[in-house]
């Protein structure tokens, strides 16, 4: 397959078209820009939408407009844009509506920085608007994963009519690889039965809503809900494993955090250390039972995050406290080096 | 035996949830005779705000989606671009469209949004209790402005259709009122007109309706009607504010 060289921002945009995508709303912000820029030029030219809207909610609630639609959209921005998203991934799940997001990380808080971070793992995990529900994070660590996950995302997110993230960063957003653009055959559900197209006095009405004014009810529809997340950590979650087979250190880190630590772990192997590799796909569903089985061979845990750690409290949730897990961190929009992961290696060793 | 008067088709059969005397349910009744006459129902797509007409989803008999709170002309906006052969209206109240969706409607508005915006002014929050809405006119009192809007302090009211009028993009709006027969005819018309428009892709139309909320004013249904029209109207002159659906596309 002939590969083409090109920018993780610009290949999730294109992958998204060849996955029908053909709604796009966005708002400018660094170092997401591409995607958006990819778009403005692509979709006038598939008879697709690419709207910039005023703010990052509106652009998320024109996602819920198309999304109720039965259209496949999708919006994309950077850490401070997501949380302006917050709200209407809320909606998108109370209703449940499936939708396409990309947050291109940053450092934070605040305006924080514009270099890469991985500083919103809390909110895209554990949180990201109120109440009980669960968005889907898919965390790439290459510009081919960002093109096959692409794909993924908007199939999972109509099999189960949710919300699926994909969680890059300004590392993976900006750099550029050489990719294989293969749009594997949808696995998504045909129909859209419960989308507002207009009756055409064919059948009954349809509506979009989360709203239940009966706590009996809502509690019903959560549960119901939280049973297709049940169904969704059977089906796909996905980690990678390095080398970890006979190792007695894992190291865990996704994303741009991961190759780094790939590079660390063959390092730590050429000084006599079996160190391996645990690298989370899906950040939700989280690979806890991956980590749990390492947690009875390792003598220990590193976590290697460009954030001050947050995955981490994933980590030793799932080793059950039966090894120490160390951090390794840089965070602002650092980013750490091959020999700072070996140094934590060899400190937990120790 | 010759029917005079029923339920429009576009109305469900739905008991309505407004309070006794209030005014959405003429409002609504006038929207589903427009759908009815203009024979919509099966292609429209409503979008129900949050405030007293969040449960619109229910008394309406075509598509509907329930919006966040002033996000509705957003929403509206990623219906009609994945479907443009829809007629997508929303209905909102006060706060919902002139606070916190501010931006949305005047956005919505200035792309030339071809969608139809149903605005409810009754100058107050309803549905929360009766608090200062971006509408209240100065020295009303309501649960959080209690001595009156202090304008010095609550600054001052917005108004929407003066407002949008500005804006290139918007192509009709008008400012109606449902507190008599002519002026509920008139509402009517406009209401038509506004989703006449839409189907003949003109683009963004508006039509705000001065409404009463005998609840929260504290009044009965006839004396908040006066009251509409005694101390409303002079503050929101009725009128069309904009109208280039004559023009030639």
């Amino acid at each position: 397959m002939e590969k083409v060289l090109m920018k993780g921002n610009e290949a999730i945009a294109e992958a998204a078209v060849m996955a029908g995508c053909k709604h796009f709303f966005g708002y400018p912000i660094t170092p997401q820009n591409e995607l958006a820029a990819y778009m403005s030029q692509r979709m006038p030219r598939v008879g697709g939408t690419y709207l910039q809207a005023e703010s990052e909610i509106a652009a998320i609630n024109m996602v819920i407009g198309a999304a109720a639609a039965g259209v496949r959209a999708m919006t994309s921005s950077s850490s401070p844009g997501i949380a302006l998203k917050s709200e209407g991934l809320s909606y998108l799940a109370g209703c449940d509506l499936p939708a396409v997001l990309v947050n291109v990380q940053r450092a934070g808080p605040g305006l924080g920085g514009i270099q890469p971070s991985q500083a919103d793992y809390f909110m895209a995990v554990k949180g990201g608007g109120h109440g009980d529900f669960h968005t889907v994070v898919f965390a790439p660590n290459s510009i081919q994963e960002m093109v096959d996950y692409t794909f993924a995302a908007f199939d999972i997110a109509e099999k189960y009519r949710v919300t699926v993230m994909l969680l890059t960063d300004g590392i993976l957003g900006q750099m550029m690889e050489p990719v294989a653009l293969i749009a594997p055959e949808t696995k998504a559900p045909a129909e859209k039965p419960w989308a507002v197209t207009g009756t055409k006095g064919a059948r009954p009405k349809n509506i979009v809503n989360s709203l239940y004014l009966s706590p009996e009810l809502l509690e019903k529809v959560n549960i119901a809900r939280f049973e297709r997340y049940d169904e969704i950590k059977r089906n796909e979650t996905r980690c990678e494993l390095y080398k970890t087979d006979d190792a007695e250190i894992c190291v865990v880190a996704y994303g741009a955090a991961s190759r780094i630590s790939r590079n660390a772990v063959e390092m730590a192997r050429a000084k006599g250390i079996r160190a391996g590799l645990i690298r989370p796909i899906t950040l939700w569903p989280f690979p806890s039972d991956a980590i749990l089985e390492a947690a009875d061979r390792v003598k220990a845990f590193t976590v290697v995050e460009m954030s001050m750690g947050q995955m981490i409290q994933d980590v030793e949730l799932a080793a059950r406290c039966k090894k120490p897990v160390n951090l390794c961190f840089r965070t602002g929009g650092m980013v750490p080096s091959p020999e700072e992961v070996l140094k934590s290696i060899e400190e937990v060793l120790r | 035996m010759k029917t005079v008067f029923q339920r429009p088709n576009a109305l469900t059969d739905m008991p309505t949830s407004y309070c006794p005397g209030c005014t959405h349910g003429i409002i609504h009744r006038l929207v589903a005779e427009t759908l009815d006459e203009l024979e919509l129902t099966g292609r429209t797509v409503g979008i129900a705000p949050v405030g007293c007409a969040v449960l619109a989803y229910n008394f309406f008999a075509c598509d509907m989606v329930q919006s966040a709170h002033g996000r509705a002309p957003a929403v509206a906006t990623g219906v009609k671009r994945a479907n443009p052969d829809n007629i997508v209206f929303t209905y909102q109240g006060d706060g919902d469209l002139a606070a916190i969706g501010t931006a949305e409607t005047v956005h919505a508005a200035a792309r030339g949004e071809n969608i139809t915006i149903i605005f409810v002014n009754n100058a107050i929050y309803g549905m929360t209790g009766g608090q200062m809405a971006p509408t209240t006119m100065p020295g009303q009192v309501t649960q959080t402005s209690p001595y009156g809007r202090d304008t010095t302090t609550a600054g001052f009211p917005v108004h929407v259709c003066e407002m949008l009028a500005s804006l290139q993009g918007t192509a009709y709006c008008e400012r109606v009122a449902v507190d008599s027969v002519p002026n509920i005819r008139k509402a009517k018309a406009a209401i038509k007109k506004a989703f006449q428009n839409q189907v003949d892709g003109k683009g963004f139309s508006l039509v705000e309706v001065l409404s009463t909320c005998p609840t929260n004013w504290g009044l009965t249904p006839v004396k908040a009607l006066d009251w509409l029209r005694d101390n409303m109207m002079p503050y929101y002159p009725l009128g069309v504010y904009k109208d280039r659906s004559a023009e030639e596309l």
